[in-house]
């Protein structure tokens, strides 16, 4: 590494050349505040011009965005000095930040994002005085039709950090600038809703935006309505959230494994059961690994895909519909798990299904729109989810409650039939994981014997396409993992043209799998510098791990083995693909899915 | 809105034209507006088909570039021009009558498809300040007096 | 028009090709050449239907062995044209009408007299000149960018070859390498036209040190600065010298690609520029082998969309990449990593346009014109409140008075002078106090304007300059991309505040948030519109500060401009009460009794138009 001497504030420091001022600034101690800057400044548009800081000569200081100004060119030897608190540089960056509010909702207190707003922090850091530059405001365009993802762009900072995220992760770009000047604002084409585009929801782009422009349509007073009613509620966690909810309540990322708290919380969060979704995780390796037995000794479609990300499905049916074939007719866990709670669950308790209302907390805004589909709503017409709420609408929930996280106990699932789970099932939440979990029944399926060594580790790490090779009973099983869409149109266009050479691939819709979901705790390096400056590149990996011990930890770790699997196939569904299994727990896609559907005013 | 489908054959076409070159959407984009008076959204979508470059994107390069219009313009394009040549001899109250004679606003048509305003900035005839074109017909040193005899000539060729 | 393949084919085609020309307007054999003038602006006065009525004349009365038409590009003088000129008497016939022509023809040509009242009228001294050469305005002028301009016929490439076109590229291809080219443009001192004013030759050196595969030049022909035609007409008139001065360039850092970049609201341009293009490919002066040399250039034509950001050098490389035009923040600059991440040279038409001549008299002795800091000549085009508006080419140290009254013609009307704004939205105005100010990149700056492209707008007494400011943060405001804050809404809260002063509602606090927002716009925003965008409002607070007090204290606008402080009253004593007023006015507001009661205006109503007073023919209409 090549290190170049610059001067702060007259003070030399030896940094890395190949870094922007900012990289350097920050690497010895200077937090200069930012806002549209995002990973490394690779979407760095360096628009929001408030990381100016004034580089001085002898002849006068000039300010420049820190985030892409390259300290190659302000070396100490030369003259330069970096002034950050010169008052020129002071008063910039405070009346750059004071114009962004001028022309944004003042509704701070009332807003979803109160608390994670980084132009909220900002706005403090620069000691913004209040009501600087009043004058009149860009005109408004709101989305609250959709699902899973609303938009309001009366707080878009137009950072363009959502534009850049949608085309890196999933590779579509729904989202771009319209119009020019003081009328900019960000949107789907011609300002239509993200559900008359060809959005998979995977709500990436609501991870990002740094203020409540973007975020997910809430469901917390669903749940209070169904309360209200007198409906039995049940909830059910999915593994992703418990690696992760913790965030929410001041602990680092990947320190704590939140599952006992989690459901300590929920316990006392007045749900009449409180269900683990891991169980019907199992459930899913079950009736997915016989559908795979089957293609392959039948000779069904191959490869198979798994579906249980609704982020991959909406891809699947806008931008693939030719691959429908080769899609697992499986619903996702928590749909599984909302069926079984309305028939077998329901049944064993004298329950009218009608009167049960199944509450899903995923670490997914995709799912908020799987959970209303025609398709899944297997018993009496009933959907078998009722409510969707996110990580952070948990967190919400909890909250509102006073309920102090940090002192909760640990505490177990509800053991009601469906309290058990196996440690195949939490590493659904990690790209690789739904596969290394598949493999162990499949192999036990065809081959009588338990699949090992148990950790494959060639499914395992977080990004582009991996592959691996099992060999099962003399034949050579060829998988294969892709998270993000970008990776995933790899294998599809294999697939499109006949050339793939897998048996059974996985796809999950978010990079990295359900870890970075689009319902996760916010990872805003701006608001919590103290996780470290590299946490973009880390905070997956740290989430990874909890996933991965807790299956370590399992007594059981195979998905055939747990036994409230057997028990509810003794007793209720037969065998995995039995006509009630299909009844109940598989779904259909949809083939013509319009990209862009005509409105009706 | 229904588009024809020649009109989306003919896109294709354009857009297979310039595939060979770089970055050619504000190329192709271009050609469909000159030919066809504006891009609509529907054609857009087309487009993006063909070049692979996100709708989004489409829409919003359209939208920054007051070239383009998402709808078809009137018969009779006015553009008054307001670059300092022309304001400064008094281009503004030539405009400001033209839209009262019309009922509307710069960049509106009016309902019965006739006349659109647009206020543009230099056309480069700042010796005939202030300047006025109609479909590219350029009236020099047009005063606000005079908007009615002009607007006249061409209502009267539709028989109005 | 055959390839030319080598060197020394090229001579010969000059010559003879120079041999032509000069004959032509030097009227050898007895053979009188007519002129007409075919440029954007003349066009719109019927200046085609001149042409083609002369063309055709010639032919009715059997003279096209004796006298040959030529449409050229701009004679420059443009409030004065359509222009007709007989070669080689140089006698100039302005203001023609196509109803003129018969006249020109019988009298003119075939009677040898000259038709006075075709003439050009001297407004000071009330003269009538005949010959081109004597009027004033050229006088003072110094052609190097506008080389041929007014000269020759820019779709035909053998009056371009006959004009000095492409010796230089010649020269340089055969004779010199590329740091010689380079050391050559920086020997001479020419810095970028466009109104950067950075010196070319630098900008190619940053360019030629990087190693890299493929590199471009880029022309900048997207003058979009209300007032501005100078690139327009270069590219009328002589478009083959921009290309020439663009291959030298590509030439000498290593670039083997160029693009032109043009505003679409210049069709003509475009138009002949293609066919310039077109024209030298066929040649084979564009394309592989060029002139036998082994070099290969090719030039690539993208017109714009209608945006003035796009003029900005990263924003106009966003719109070839086909892109929203939003400008890049820079570092890296494109000489590094430009147009698709490759090094690239954006030069100004105007700065190109200079290249043919510094190669063929040599930098030094392009250095011996111009003042210390800014060598050679520059291309105005004076508009406004003057009497010869038009285009025309002086060298660097002019005074702004002999600007604008030696060639400009002074101030039409008896009016008095109040300010000249160069420098377009970016720039800012100068006074009396500073026209003697010798024009120069540096000394407009001082003054608190800048060179700019070249356009210069001159202004009098009728003019309110608080007004003059808030149209060009109108225009800011509308051109904005929109992709950072102090631009995109900084722009529009000076817009806002501007308005209230005209409408009568400022304050001194308004006045004092204005220099606020001056200074934030200056310094924080991304690129140069925005970071020049305060320049008018701080030049003419500068300079007019007591004309935005007495729009804040008086409620009062001194130049009667700003409507809402300005009434239109009929004197009741003066009033003839003819009703013509009233029939007039558009929104019916003038209420009397005809014949009886004088005519009233209701104020409330009043929307300021002023069509009450040119209807009056008594004058009891007073506007205050």
């Amino acid at each position: 590494m090549e290190t170049i001497n610059i001067n702060i504030e007259g003070r030399i420091y030896a940094v890395d050349k190949s870094m922007t001022v900012l990289e350097a600034a920050r690497s010895v101690g200077y937090n200069i505040p930012t806002l549209c800057y995002w990973k490394g400044g690779h979407n760095s548009l360096a628009s929001c011009r408030v990381c100016l800081v004034e580089i001085a000569t002898a002849r006068g200081g000039k300010l420049f965005a820190s985030c892409v100004y390259p300290v190659a060119d302000v070396p100490a030897e030369k003259g330069f000095v970096i002034k950050i608190s010169s008052p020129m540089a002071v008063e910039a960056r405070r009346a750059s930040v004071e114009l962004l509010l001028s022309n944004h909702n003042q509704d701070c207190q009332a807003c979803v994002k109160n608390g994670h707003c980084e132009l909220y922090e900002v706005a403090s850091i620069v000691g913004a005085r209040p009501g600087a530059f009043k004058g009149s405001k860009t005109e408004v365009h709101k989305d609250e039709i959709a699902p899973g993802i609303i938009r309001d762009s009366s707080k878009c900072i137009l950072c363009g950090r959502c534009i850049e995220r949608c085309k890196e992760a999933q590779g579509i770009g729904i989202l771009g600038f319209e119009k020019r000047g003081f009328h900019t604002f960000v949107s789907p084409i011609a300002d239509r809703s993200f559900a008359h585009v060809p959005c998979i929801q995977c709500g990436q782009c609501v991870n990002v935006c740094p203020t409540g422009a973007l975020s997910e349509k809430r469901e917390i007073t669903c749940i209070d309505k169904a309360k209200a009613e007198g409906k039995f509620v049940v909830v059910q966690t999915a593994p992703a959230v418990r690696a992760a909810l913790a965030e929410e309540f001041g602990y680092k990322i990947g320190e704590l494994n939140a599952t006992g708290k989690m459901v300590a919380a929920l316990h006392r969060l007045g749900f009449d059961r409180v269900f683990d979704t891991n169980f019907a995780a199992d459930l899913t390796i079950m009736e997915e690994s016989q559908e795979l037995v089957n293609r392959i000794s039948k000779g069904g479609v191959l490869p198979q895909i798994t579906s249980c990300s609704p982020g991959w499905i909406n891809y699947l049916e806008y931008y693939y519909p030719q691959c429908i074939p080769n899609v697992s007719t499986c619903k996702s866990p928590h749909e599984m798990e909302g069926a079984i709670i309305k028939s077998y669950f329901a049944k064993a308790h004298n329950l009218d299904p009608k009167n049960i209302y199944v509450v899903s907390v995923m670490p997914c805004t995709a799912k908020k729109y799987e959970a209303k589909r025609p398709q899944n709503a297997a018993v009496e017409g009933l959907p078998d989810v009722d409510a969707v709420i996110t990580t952070r609408e948990l967190a919400a929930m909890i909250k509102r409650a006073g309920i102090m996280f940090r002192d909760l106990p640990e505490e177990e699932f509800d053991q009601d039939l469906l309290g058990q789970y196996t440690g195949a099932a939490p590493i659904f939440g990690v790209t690789g994981g739904v596969m290394e979990a598949a493999l162990r029944t499949a192999y036990h399926t065809l081959t009588g014997k338990e699949f090992g060594p148990i950790d494959f580790k060639a499914c395992r790490g977080l990004d582009a396409v991996k592959e691996a090779e099992v060999e099962i009973n003399g034949l050579k099983v060829k998988v294969a993992i892709a998270s993000g869409m970008k990776n995933a149109k790899v294998l599809l266009d294999q697939i499109k043209e006949g050339k793939s050479p897998y048996h059974f691939i996985e796809i999950m819709g978010c990079p990295g799998g359900c870890i970075n979901g689009g319902g996760q705790p916010f990872v805003k390096p701006n608001l919590k510098p103290e996780e470290g400056l590299d946490i973009l590149d880390t905070y997956r990996q740290k989430r990874a791990d909890i996933l991965y011990s807790i299956d370590e930890k399992c007594a059981i770790r195979q998905s055939h083995n747990n036994p409230d699997i057997i028990k509810v196939y003794k007793d209720f569904l037969g065998e995995p693909c039995s006509e009630l299994s299909e009844e109940l727990l598989h779904t259909t896609y949809v083939a013509n899915r319009e990209k862009y559907p005509e409105i009706k005013k | 809105m229904k588009i024809r489908l020649e009109v989306i054959k003919d896109v294709r076409e354009i857009c297979q034209q310039h595939k060979d070159e770089p970055s050619p959407l504000i190329v192709i984009l271009e050609e469909v507006q000159k030919k066809y008076g504006y891009v609509p959204v529907e054609l857009q979508e087309v487009i993006s088909e063909e070049t692979g470059v996100p709708a989004a994107e489409i829409y919003g390069v359209v939208t920054f570039y007051s070239f383009f219009s998402l709808t078809p313009k009137g018969k009779y394009v006015i553009h008054v021009c307001l670059g300092t040549a022309c304001y400064v001899k008094n281009a503004q109250n030539v405009l400001d009558k033209i839209c009262t004679i019309l009922g509307i606003k710069p960049g509106e048509t009016t309902e019965d498809g006739l006349f659109t305003i647009e206020a543009v900035r230099c056309m480069g005839a700042c010796a005939l300040a202030p300047a006025v074109s109609i479909n590219g017909r350029v009236f020099p040193r047009v005063q606000a007096t005079e908007v009615d005899k002009i607007l006249n000539e061409y209502r009267s060729k539709e028989g109005k | 028009m055959e390839k030319i393949l080598n060197p020394e084919a090229l001579d010969q085609k000059i010559a003879e090709c120079t041999e032509k020309l000069n004959d032509k307007l030097a009227g050898k054999g007895g053979k009188r050449a007519i002129l007409v003038c075919g440029g954007t602006g003349c066009l719109a006065n019927d200046s085609q239907p001149i042409f083609d009525k002369i063309a055709e004349e010639l032919k009715a009365r059997n003279l096209e062995d004796k006298v040959s038409v030529t449409r050229v590009g701009c004679f420059g003088m443009c409030s004065q044209g359509p222009f007709v000129k007989i070669l080689p008497e140089d006698t100039l016939y302005c203001k023609v009408k196509p109803s003129d022509v018969e006249r020109i023809m019988t009298e003119g040509i075939e009677g040898g007299k000259i038709i006075e009242d075709l003439l050009y009228v001297d407004p000071v001294s009330g003269e009538k000149i005949v010959h081109q050469s004597d009027i004033p305005f050229y006088k003072k002028q110094q052609k190097v960018a506008l080389h041929g301009v007014s000269t020759i016929d820019p779709l035909v490439i053998d009056e371009a070859l006959g004009c000095d076109g492409f010796k230089a590229l010649r020269k340089v291809l055969t004779s010199m390498k590329p740091q010689e080219v380079i050391d050559e443009v920086l020997k001479s001192g020419l810095r970028g036209r466009g109104g950067g004013g950075f010196p070319t030759g630098r900008k190619w050196q940053f360019a030629a040190n990087v190693n890299a595969p493929q590199k471009y030049i880029v022309c900048n022909g997207d003058e979009g600065d209300p007032g501005a035609f100078m690139d327009e007409s270069m590219l009328e008139g002589n478009p083959y010298a921009v290309v020439e001065g663009m291959e030298i360039a590509g030439y000498a850092f290593g670039a083997t690609e160029g693009y032109f970049y043009v505003r679409a609201e210049y069709p003509v341009a475009v138009a002949r520029l293609k066919n310039a293009i077109a024209e030298m490919r066929k040649a084979g002066l564009i394309g592989k082998n060029i002139l036998g040399t082994g070099w290969n250039f090719d030039v690539h034509l993208r017109e714009g969309a209608g945006a003035f950001v796009c003029g900005e050098e990263t924003a106009l490389l966003n719109s070839i990449e086909g892109k929203r035009g939003m400008p890049r923040p820079r570092p890296p600059y494109p000489a590094i990593k430009g147009l698709w991440g490759c090094p690239t040279c954006v030069n100004n038409v105007e700065t190109l346009a200079q290249i043919g001549y510094i190669i063929r008299v040599g930098g030094e002795n392009f250095a011996k014109v111009g003042t210390e800091g800014s060598k050679g000549t520059k291309v105005f085009a004076l508009g406004g409140k003057v009497n010869n508006v038009g285009l025309v080419e002086v060298p660097m140290g002019t005074t702004l008075r002999t600007l604008i009254y030696d060639i400009g013609g002074g101030i039409p009307g008896g009016k008095k002078f109040k300010a000249i704004q160069t420098g377009g939205p970016s720039g800012g105005c100068l006074t009396e106090k500073d026209l003697d100010t010798p024009i120069d990149y540096d000394t407009l700056v001082a003054r608190g304007s800048m060179m700019g492209s070249g356009g210069a707008i001159v202004m009098d007494e009728d003019n309110c300059m608080v007004d003059v400011a808030k149209f060009y943060m109108d225009f800011i405001c509308d051109e904005s991309c929109g992709k950072c804050s102090p631009c995109r809404i900084g722009t529009k809260r000076i817009y806002e505040l501007l308005t209230e002063i005209v409408e009568g509602r400022g304050t001194i606090e308004t006045l004092e948030e204005l220099k606020d927002l001056a200074k934030i716009t200056k310094n924080n925003s991304l690129c140069a519109l925005g970071q020049t965008a305060a320049n008018p409002i701080s030049s003419t607070m500068a300079n007019f500060y007591d004309e935005y007090l007495a729009h804040i204290q008086d409620k009062k606008c001194p130049a009667h401009v700003c409507k809402s402080l300005s009434r239109y009253y009929i004197d009741p004593e003066k009033c003839k009460k003819c009703s013509a007023c009233a029939r007039a006015c558009p929104v019916n507001c003038i209420k009397g009794v005809p014949g009886k009661e004088p005519y009233v205006i209701d104020q409330s109503k009043c929307i300021k138009c002023g069509t009450c007073m040119g209807t009056c023919k008594f004058g009891s209409i007073i506007h205050e």
